[in-house]
């Protein structure tokens, strides 16, 4: 990808279909588009089916001999499962309201990206098998044959969808292309037709906690990592707990935010929010090395898969006897808490509903699955003046919030981060409209496909994110783009590297505790990241905005 | 010529020549007059029934609404109500809203990428307006043709043939609503055909319907406006059947008037085992009629899977050591 520059790459991007129907047009697998073949032993680690070496780019599977067989039978009993599936199966009218608000088609200008088209491939094989109008008429009916090239078709394209939901927004049927993809995924996960950015990750989960496969005194030995230079840059020391039986709350949030700058700046955050609460508060959280990962792959390979990896999170609520949970800045992981969790595992009875304890605040809206975000439980401490803060400490930042597609197309959450950042931050500019909020886009590397090798498709799909923090960047000298999810905070600075250099990622809570005035810190020179904020901008947002010429304008 | 819409038009050339021989040449009026229609409104019937019940067998496993708003948190954040709905009624006003003004499709736009590049996303309301101009001009022709299977027309249908008929031009008075549905299925069709995107995706099943419907509309302002036809006939042909003592009345009604009902009689007939169905479906879409309180209250799946899980003791007996060595308390000491 290093050798194809923004410029050629845009160049290459071709709104117009080629003249072949998309039934007629074979798909290539390119390199650079698609994310290696699951490994055997991590699909063997949850017994999936058929774990074997195979590469997509050879034109044998290996597939079981009855492929055919289970793909069907596969698709019968998830039609008889899924309303979803039915209902979205039946009755779209190919209206095209989709077709260009998804990334990946805008990025790479590839039709079969168009959501309806993404559909349609799954789509025409049901009208073969399960429909009357699709068997008498065929390819009249827009039904086709299930074939190996179709599989292949399939694969390629179901991981090319980041399940963000954008398109489901403009559907006047509400027909959501991420539970289309979720459908095509579980189908191909029963011929072991994973890629390995997810099936390892989820064995990873499985068996040690987390997706980066940390073991527990490590993941110890890189929490007091942070804890030293936490120490380095505020003076304060840190002590996190973990898998303390009877704290008040069990905190869980993604390994990447361990694991990787710049996400580990805002476990730091938290570390040192947590600190904070205890010193002045007593809030007792801890940390668990057993539910060490808020995020869940599983939610990438089948709902099955995802319930056995989500009920970890209260298994180890119970264990501990903490009083309710409280999740970290992820993407995907809320989308499976605020939609799947309490249905799955719950219920939590033996959790308490959840009650800030420092501000007394009922959570109501979490009563059952007793799970809050970290950013509704900050906002709640800001809004009570139980943090002191001081934004100025923030003033060398120029942010604007990138909404993470699972906090705003599963969740709504909106204004409670957006609340927190201008607390914390002076300068805070919103993207434009029609790329924030419910209609947010992708990074590019949402679903699990925030491999290495596919990075192409990734900086393809992150364009439209990018261009919209370009443009606030050549408004408003935008520096710093805020965001809630530990993919993002993995997969946004490449991609800002590519498209908007000199933009930084930063999660939320560290912006909070770079303005978090510790009990018995020394005077602070420098952030999380070491960086200067001495160098104060003597600019007020109102005058920046009216600042006539602007570089960029 | 693209072979999708060529099929669909020859279709339903083939279905006008059809009635039309069948009526001017064989006779068959009681045919396409009472046998077909009484059979495709059988069909239509027992057929949508049968597709919503089988979507109805399929249960709801999740509660997946798609969230197009602020969702109810703290207190002082103001949730919106309508697009993220917490409650039921929140729920019912975005099903109407969604049903009776295509409100998603209200969002659309368009995206372009241009200079610099910067690409732009522009508020693209042509499809929407012309969708609900289609299927509410539909609909009030659809109330319109109630006369025809009334003795005698209540009021409200008589005001709104006068509201229909306002512009009163012409004589008998150019029916708006009859004109609106030929503009939008035409406008409709032509942004099938033209828009290389729309043309790439469409089906035959996409174009068949919208050369039938303006079919549908074109014979009926024929019937109305030129051709003319025996009203009176008409009548009391669509009285008998609606009173269940079908007969074809004396004297031609004229062939038109029984391609036109051959026209609706396919609609129906066809509607159940079609895209049309979205009739039904945007009623019963998961994505939309659920409430977003999934982390107040428990959905329940009704077939939530028992699954195999790594426990806490299993993972203490692969990692004691490590965990004692690290100082993180055990359930069982080595």
């Amino acid at each position: 990808m290093a050798d194809l520059k923004p410029d050629e790459l845009i160049a290459r991007t071709n709104f117009t279909p080629p003249r072949t129907g998309w039934m007629d047009t074979p798909t290539v697998i390119r390199e650079g588009m698609f994310c290696y073949a699951a490994k055997p032993k991590s699909v063997a680690t949850l017994d999936l089916p058929y774990p074997r070496e195979w590469n997509p780019l050879d034109d044998d599977w290996k597939l079981p001999e009855n492929w055919k067989e289970i793909i069907i039978e596969g698709m019968k009993d998830r039609l008889e499962r899924f309303r979803t599936f039915k209902i979205f199966m039946d009755i779209c009218v190919r209206c095209g309201a989709c077709a260009d608000k998804c990334h990946f088609f805008i990025g790479t200008g590839d039709p079969k990206n168009m959501p309806v088209v993404r559909a349609e491939l799954l789509r025409s094989i049901y009208r073969n098998e399960f429909t009357k109008a699709g068997k008498i008429l065929g390819k009249i009916a827009g039904a086709r044959e299930l074939t190996l090239d179709v599989l292949k078709e399939w694969w390629y394209y179901f991981f090319q969808c980041s399940e963000c939901r954008r398109c489901s927004v403009f559907c006047p049927y509400g027909i959501d292309t991420a539970e289309i993809t979720m459908m095509g995924r579980e189908l191909l996960n029963l011929l072991g037709l994973n890629i390995d950015w997810i099936a390892t990750p989820v064995a990873n989960c499985y068996m040690t906690g987390n997706h980066m496969g940390i073991q527990p005194q490590a993941f110890v030995d890189m929490l007091d990592f942070f804890a030293d230079e936490i120490e380095d840059t505020t003076g304060v020391r840190v002590h996190p707990t973990y898998n303390k039986k009877g704290a008040d709350i069990l905190f869980t949030t993604p390994s990447g935010d361990v694991f990787g700058d710049p996400g580990t700046y805002t476990a730091m955050g938290y570390m040192i929010l947590f600190h904070y609460l205890k010193e002045r508060y007593g809030l007792d959280v801890t940390w668990s090395t057993f539910n060490s990962e808020g995020g869940n792959f599983g939610l990438f390979t089948s709902n099955e898969v995802m319930k056995r990896l989500n009920i970890k999170m209260y298994a180890e609520a119970k264990r501990l006897g903490v009083k309710w949970i409280l999740g970290g800045e992820c993407g995907h992981m809320w989308r499976a808490i605020n939609q799947y969790m309490d249905t799955m595992n719950g219920p939590a009875d033996f959790l308490e509903e959840p009650v800030n304890p420092i501000t007394g605040t009922k959570f109501e809206n979490a009563k059952s699955t007793k799970m809050v975000h970290i950013v509704e439980f900050t906002a709640d401490l800001i809004k009570h003046n139980k943090l002191e803060l001081d934004p100025s400490r923030n003033d060398n930042l120029k942010v604007t919030f990138h909404d993470s597609c699972n906090p705003a197309r599963g969740m709504g959450m909106f204004d409670e981060p957006r609340y927190v950042i201008k607390k914390v931050c002076k300068h805070f500019y919103d993207m434009p409209r029609n790329c924030i909020r419910e209609q947010t886009f992708c990074c590019g590397s949402g679903s699990g496909l925030n491999a290495s090798e596919d990075m192409e498709l990734r900086l393809s799909g992150g364009l439209p994110r990018a261009n919209a923090v370009k443009y606030v960047q050549e408004k408003h000298g935008v520096n710093m783009l805020a965001c809630i999810c530990a993919i993002d905070r993995a997969v946004l600075p490449p991609l800002m590297g590519y498209w908007v250099p000199e933009v930084d990622v930063t999660g939320i809570h560290e912006l909070v505790t770079n303005a978090l005035v510790i009990p018995g810190e020394k005077e602070k020179t420098v952030n999380l990241r070491g960086e200067d904020i001495l160098n104060k901008d003597e600019v007020g947002p109102e005058e920046y905005y009216t600042r006539p010429d602007f570089s960029g304008r | 010529m693209n072979e999708k819409y060529l099929y669909s038009l020859m279709a339903v050339i083939a279905l006008f020549l059809v009635a039309y021989a069948g009526v001017e040449a064989v006779g068959l009026q009681w045919l396409f007059g009472i046998i077909i229609p009484y059979l495709a409104l059988i069909t239509f019937i027992v057929g949508f029934v049968m597709r919503v019940n089988d979507w109805a067998r399929s249960p709801v496993p999740f509660a997946i609404p798609t969230t197009c708003g602020q969702q109810e948190s703290l207190p002082w954040i103001k949730p919106s109500k309508i697009d993220n709905p917490f409650s039921t009624g929140g729920v019912i006003i975005r099903m109407i809203l969604e049903i009776l003004l295509f409100r998603s499709l209200f969002r659309n736009t368009t995206c372009k990428i241009n200079e610099g590049p910067r690409i732009s996303y522009v508020w693209e309301k042509w499809l929407w307006l012309f969708s609900l101009a289609f299927h509410y001009s539909f609909l009030v022709v659809l109330v319109r043709h109630l006369r025809f299977f009334l003795e005698h027309v209540p009021v409200c249908f008589k005001v709104l043939d006068k509201v229909d008929g306002f512009l009163q031009i012409g004589l008998p008075g150019v029916m708006l609503s009859g004109v609106v549905l030929l503009a939008a299925a035409m406008f409709l069709l032509l942004r099938r055909i033209l828009n290389s995107q729309v043309r790439y995706f469409s089906l035959a099943a996409d174009f068949f319907p919208l050369f039938l419907i303006i079919g549908i509309a074109v014979s009926g302002i024929m019937m109305r406006y030129f051709t003319k036809v025996d009203i009176v006939g008409v009548k009391e042909l669509t009285m008998g059947l609606v009173t269940f003592h079908p007969h074809i009345p004396d004297g031609s009604i004229g062939a038109i008037f029984y391609v036109h009902v051959f026209f609706v009689s396919v609609l129906l007939a066809y509607f159940p085992f079609s895209k049309l169905m979205h009739l039904g479906g945007v009623f019963l879409s998961p994505t939309r009629n659920l409430r977003c309180n999934t982390r107040a209250h428990r959905h329940i799946n009704p077939w939530n899977p028992k699954v195999k899980v790594h426990t806490y003791a299993e993972y203490e007996d692969d990692f004691r050591e490590k965990m004692i060595g690290a100082g993180l308390p055990v359930e069982k000491e080595l």
